[in-house]
């Protein structure tokens, strides 16, 4: 009996140890913060059909014929409705999803790539190490927006092209911070250490000198979950994204656009504006809770 | 005696970055970091390698464990010949030789915890999983660590300096080897817990029969560790013999002037004025002939024009000097 249960329970307490270093940051407060913002957000994208009154870009009019412009929050609208008779809260929960989905996928392309770059880069060096910082540089040569707008005009304006642009152009910065400090990394003792006692260079490279560089990957993944939000809106803004789609960012620069700002219709551009700075900040949150893992100095 | 270390005519120059003027009259500029080294070491022996910042020590060190490639020259370690290991080889040589570090709380990985500290080398030669803890028990015991509570699940920062390289001590040990470099082992630990760690090294190496170099400044740790001990000034060994004879009639000016600078425990001690002047030269255009001829008080014309060689000055006892 003993010995059929053993197997299982060393299987369960390995797979506890396995998932508590993703779980650990909870116990900081910000990072539980910013996971609760993340959850949130996640949960209303999810479930965003079901939570919408309206459809977001159905212009709606009143039973006798008139133009739902403009007005205040009610319980019919609960944030009003912009000057095209739109339901701004219907716009708000749906928009949460085209934003969701450029910023993380943006992020995780973004800190992969510039990670392994980095990496490769830092430790390698010689010719690996000139060949793609000469690429970083033409990477950041290239001005930001006009290129994502190139990327939609000649592939199509599709939230996948902008993702792409913005992948295309934003690593260089991730990879050389990354490389900055596996420069610093490689020099120390403990690296040599792993080497003496017989590690390969992979191994070094992705089990001892990675995870000491992890949290700038996070920190910079969470940055471009920002950018890639706020580039996604300047695109809608410029006509060049998907015009069937609502996102925070073409809220944002519908109410810019029809002078919401200067009428004073907070119900308006705050909740959109609001919420790109929560999923920003939701970000910091987390990658700073992740610090005090991967830094454990950091706990005590 | 078996010699396990062979080392003959090891060579290291570092390069430097080239300046114009280097570049226009096609020189390639290079630090010499070790020159013309050669000496064998017997299993089960102990020598201190003692020498002052940058004289190349550490060099020497790194290059018989294959952290770095000499220049020229040969390595020969248990029978291999360092040059050519590669793939399997290499991976056997890294269980026969290991390296102590110098500073104890930068050589284990901050992300770790003792438990996984000590499981990498293993994890690296390929041992089964199941002789892990076994082996890594047998190991706290033989560093004395054994007793201290919940320490396998402790991060490198929640520990003393002193814990912390037995801990390094420990994980050199565990893969069983023959030979240790132990580089600088205690400068960077307190005082009161030097002694401790020293007699400790020293007590595991009679056991466990290992071959030892130990790399210090200090000649009063190579003296109570050391049987044998090697000076070198300015990447060569200058002088190479049994650690009491070394001390009590140093043959080169070099060696009687590290004695000359042992401090005192006295405050109104007088002292004698130290014999030389000057600092060590630049490595990277050393003097000719013996290299210490600009600084030595004894020094004639010929020390500027020929090298000096190593040679037997008593039975075991080598000094490269003209004169001695």
């Amino acid at each position: 009996m003993r010995d059929a249960v053993e197997p299982v329970q060393r299987q369960r307490t390995r797979f506890v140890a396995a998932i508590a270093p993703i779980l650990a940051p909870l116990r900081d407060p910000f990072a539980a913060t910013g996971v609760t913002i993340y959850i949130v957000f996640v949960l209303i994208a999810i479930f965003a059909l079901s939570l919408v009154s309206h459809d977001p870009l159905e212009i709606l009019f009143n039973d006798d014929g008139r133009l739902v412009a403009g007005e205040g929050p009610s319980r019919q609208h609960l944030l009003g409705t912009t000057t095209l008779g739109r339901d701004i809260f219907s716009q708000l929960v749906i928009g949460t999803r085209a934003a969701l989905y450029v910023g993380l996928t943006a992020a995780v392309v973004v800190a992969l790539i510039g990670t392994v770059v980095g990496l490769v880069s830092g430790y390698f060096g010689g010719w690996p190490d000139a060949v793609l910082m000469r690429l970083a540089d033409v990477a950041l040569g290239i001005p930001f927006l006009p290129f994502v707008i190139l990327m939609a005009g000649f592939r199509g304006p599709r939230t996948s092209n902008i993702i792409l642009g913005i992948a295309l152009l934003l690593w260089p910065n991730t990879a050389r911070v990354i490389r900055a400090q596996v420069l610093s990394v490689r020099e120390r003792a403990f690296v040599e250490a792993a080497r003496v006692t017989g590690a390969s260079t992979w191994r070094i490279l992705f089990v001892h000198v990675a995870p000491n560089i992890l949290p700038l990957s996070f920190l910079y993944g969470s940055i471009a979950v920002g950018w890639a939000i706020l580039t996604e809106a300047s695109i809608a803004f410029l006509g060049f994204g998907p015009s069937n789609q609502v996102s925070w960012g073409s809220m944002l620069q519908d109410a810019y656009a029809s002078q919401a700002l200067s009428r004073g219709d907070y119900h308006w551009f705050v909740p959109p504006g609001l919420c790109i700075v929560l999923v920003v900040v939701a970000g910091f949150f987390v990658s700073r809770g992740y610090e005090t893992i991967l830094f454990p100095k950091l706990k005590d | 005696m078996v010699a396990l270390v062979a080392v003959e005519n090891l060579v290291k120059h570092f390069p430097v970055k080239r300046s114009l003027a280097d570049v226009v009259a096609g020189r390639h500029p290079v630090v010499h970091a070790v020159d013309n080294v050669s000496f064998t070491l017997d299993e089960n022996e102990t020598v201190g390698l003692l020498g002052e910042s940058g004289c190349g020590k550490t060099s020497t060190g790194r290059l018989l464990l294959k952290l770095d490639q000499p220049t020229s020259g040969r390595i020969e370690i248990a029978g291999k010949d360092l040059a050519t290991l590669a793939g399997a080889d290499l991976k056997a040589f890294r269980r026969t030789a290991q390296l102590v570090f110098q500073n104890p709380f930068d050589a284990l990985n901050p992300r770790f915890n003792i438990r996984r500290v000590l499981a990498e080398p293993m994890i690296n030669a390929g041992i089964d999983r199941r002789e892990y803890a076994d082996r890594i028990n047998a190991e706290l015991a033989r560093v004395r660590m054994q007793g201290v509570g919940d320490l396998l699940d402790k991060f490198p920062h929640q520990l003393s300096g002193g814990q912390l390289q037995r801990i390094v001590l420990a994980r050199a040990l565990i893969l069983g080897p023959k030979f240790i470099v132990a580089d600088e082992p205690v400068s960077m630990l307190d005082v009161s817990v030097r002694a401790g760690v020293l007699n400790l090294m020293r007590e595991i190496q009679e056991t466990l029969g290992l071959t030892a170099i130990y790399i210090s400044h200090d000649l009063a740790l190579v003296r109570y560790v050391a049987a044998r001990t090697f000076v070198m000034y300015l990447a060569t060994v200058v002088e190479d013999g049994p650690t009491e004879q070394v001390i009590s009639s140093p043959q080169h000016p070099y060696t009687k002037a590290l004695l000359a600078a042992v401090p005192v425990p006295h405050v109104n001690q007088n002292r004698e004025p130290l014999p030389i002047k000057g600092n060590m030269p630049n490595a990277r255009n050393p003097p000719s002939g013996c290299r210490f001829h600009d600084r030595c008080p004894m020094a004639i014309a010929r020390c500027a024009a020929e090298v000096p060689a190593l040679r037997e000055i008593e039975p075991g006892h080598r000094a490269a000097c003209h004169l001695a």
